[in-house]
């Protein structure tokens, strides 16, 4: 198993936001975590990731704990993350956030051969390497996020709406991407509010809300049921 | 008044800035990367001196003691991140602050007792006594030796920003933290290297103006309000803020010296005053950097 997450809880400050998630993702899948806005979405990746303050439970990654671990040693382990709202970092250029990527990687992946390579996957990113990245559109932006999360081929890789606000064509070409990356052998959690398209493309699903999973099946059977999509999805 | 007499003074300004420039690069990174504003970094300028001093009765020789200096004082600014600056971080600004600020004191009455409150000989090496004719007139060489060695920093430090991995993680960091640690990057290392940087260079502004001013132990307590003019008016958290203001305030303290003496300890503040009206975040600073 890749993640396995039990009874996991987080504050924030004094409100208990996560109230004994478990979920899991069996290598090479695709899992998606669905709900309505506020339902702790965002906080279980962030928990999983090492970015809340307080948690208590149990997350393995690749058969070890790491839920005492600071984040950037979740990163070496392998674990990517696409925060929901990109964090390109402003300032630097495409290829500068691209280079981030690669400083915390132990995989020794040679910078030059990840970034052509990069540059093949993201053709929109090929033609931009030395722009300002923040110039670039929102779509851009976000293919540059998830290119930063991949050069350096973590095994797993969790991603927190990377639809949201972004061109059809584009999360089309995301999706595929998505895809291509599943074929190649990484595992990915998947976070949206975009239910249709994840679910299209998600072996498993969960459904967040209030801060615990209230379903867990395969996408398929999800895909189909309207009434629970209904209930726990509607903005 | 004659022309080169102007342009003299403008050269001593600017020898008097890179000082500045020196005292404001370390503040800005300090508080660029750590959001902490340190009060301590005109005592770290005084103890650069009297580290100088140290190492210069030591060895006999100044270049040893002025390549020393920084590591020593960076090595003490390692000290003090790790003990006393990182236990603060996530409790507000003004826990670094007034941390630093009793630090300072501390460290200026320590020199005090060990040294003494008279001043300190430090003579100017062999090698750079003397003046030299610049073309518009007579200019002492230890300046000259002053600006070049600033601009060396200056430069070397830009390369080293803008060239390395450690200088891309130094940038972006000062920009988002968050995400350098989601990118596997232990972010404290960061800020902890970055204070001794910051440190180290105000002990090699210290050790530079040690031949220039008396070395008592309050050297730093004035250096310190200018180079806090410097970055204010630069732009907290802006390198070529830092250059630019630092450059700016020495260049108007030393012609309003000249030409209106009654000024001459006003002007940096009126300079400040007017930038911070027309731009609050400073010339080279980005808004919201305080939010
Ligand atoms: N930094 C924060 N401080 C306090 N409360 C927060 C913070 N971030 C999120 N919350 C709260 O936690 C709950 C879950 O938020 P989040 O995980 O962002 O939901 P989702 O991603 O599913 O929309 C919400 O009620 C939200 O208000
Ligand atoms: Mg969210």
């Amino acid at each position: 198993m890749m993640l396995d997450v039990r009874d996991l809880n987080a504050w924030y400050g004094r409100s208990h936001i996560l109230q004994g998630i478990s979920l899991n993702v069996e290598r090479g899948e695709i899992v998606c975590i669905i709900g309505r806005n506020g339902a702790g979405k965002t906080t279980t990746l962030r928990s999983i990731m090492g970015l809340v303050k307080k948690t208590q439970g149990m997350v393995r990654f690749s058969g070890d704990e790491i839920l005492s671990e600071p984040a950037h040693t979740r990163f070496a382990r392998g674990l990517g993350y696409v925060p929901e709202d990109r964090r390109i970092v402003p300032g630097l250029t495409v290829r500068e956030n691209l280079r981030l990527g690669l400083l915390g990687q132990q995989n020794g992946i040679d910078e030059a051969a990840a970034i052509e390579r990069i540059a093949e996957t993201f053709p929109r990113l090929k033609e931009r390497l030395d722009q300002i990245a923040e110039t670039m559109s929102g779509g851009e932006q976000q293919m540059l996020a998830i290119a930063r999360a991949s050069v350096s081929e973590p095994k797993m890789i969790m991603l927190d709406e990377p639809s949201e606000g972004i061109m059809p064509v584009l999360v089309d070409e995301m999706y595929d991407l998505f895809e291509r990356m599943k074929a190649e052998g990484t595992t990915i959690l998947l976070v949206e509010q975009n239910v249709e398209i994840a679910l299209s493309i998600a072996d498993r699903a969960y459904i967040i809300d209030q801060g615990r999973i209230v379903h867990a099946s395969d996408a398929a059977t999800l895909l189909a049921d309207e009434g629970i999509k209904e209930r726990y999805c509607s903005v | 008044m004659t022309l080169n007499l102007f342009l003299l003074q403008l050269f001593t300004g600017v020898a008097l800035g890179s000082v500045f420039v020196l005292l404001a690069i370390g503040l800005s990174l300090i508080f660029g990367l750590l959001t902490v504003v340190n009060f301590a970094h005109g005592a770290f300028y005084m103890v650069g001196a009297y580290v100088g001093v140290f190492l210069l009765g030591l060895t006999g020789n100044f270049w040893v003691a002025l390549i020393l200096v920084p590591f020593v004082v960076g090595a003490m600014g390692l000290v003090v991140e790790r003990f006393l600056v990182r236990p603060l971080y996530g409790r507000g600004i003004d826990y670094p602050l007034l941390l630093t600020f009793g630090l300072g004191l501390v460290l200026v009455e320590l020199v005090r007792i060990v040294f003494g409150l008279e001043g300190v000989p430090f003579d100017v090496p062999d090698a750079l006594q003397g003046a030299v004719n610049i073309g518009i007139g007579w200019f002492p060489l230890y300046r000259l030796f002053l600006i070049a060695v600033t601009i060396a920093l200056v430069v070397g430090l830009w390369l080293f920003l803008e060239k390395t991995s450690f200088g891309l993680i130094i940038r972006a960091g000062a920009r988002d933290p968050e995400i350098m640690r989601v990118l596997g990057v232990d972010i404290s290392r960061v800020w902890l290297m970055v204070f001794g940087i910051g440190t180290g260079l105000a002990g090699v502004a210290g050790v530079l103006s040690a031949p220039m001013t008396s070395v008592i132990p309050d050297m730093g307590t004035s250096v310190l309000v200018e180079a806090f003019v410097v970055t204010v008016v630069g732009g907290m958290g802006s390198l070529l803020g830092a250059v630019v203001a630092g450059l700016m305030v020495g260049i108007i303290i030393s012609m309003t010296a000249l030409f209106y003496p009654e000024l001459a300890d006003l002007a940096m503040f009126i300079l400040m005053a007017a930038v911070l009206l027309v731009r609050p975040q400073g010339l080279f600073g980005r808004k919201g950097l305080m939010g």
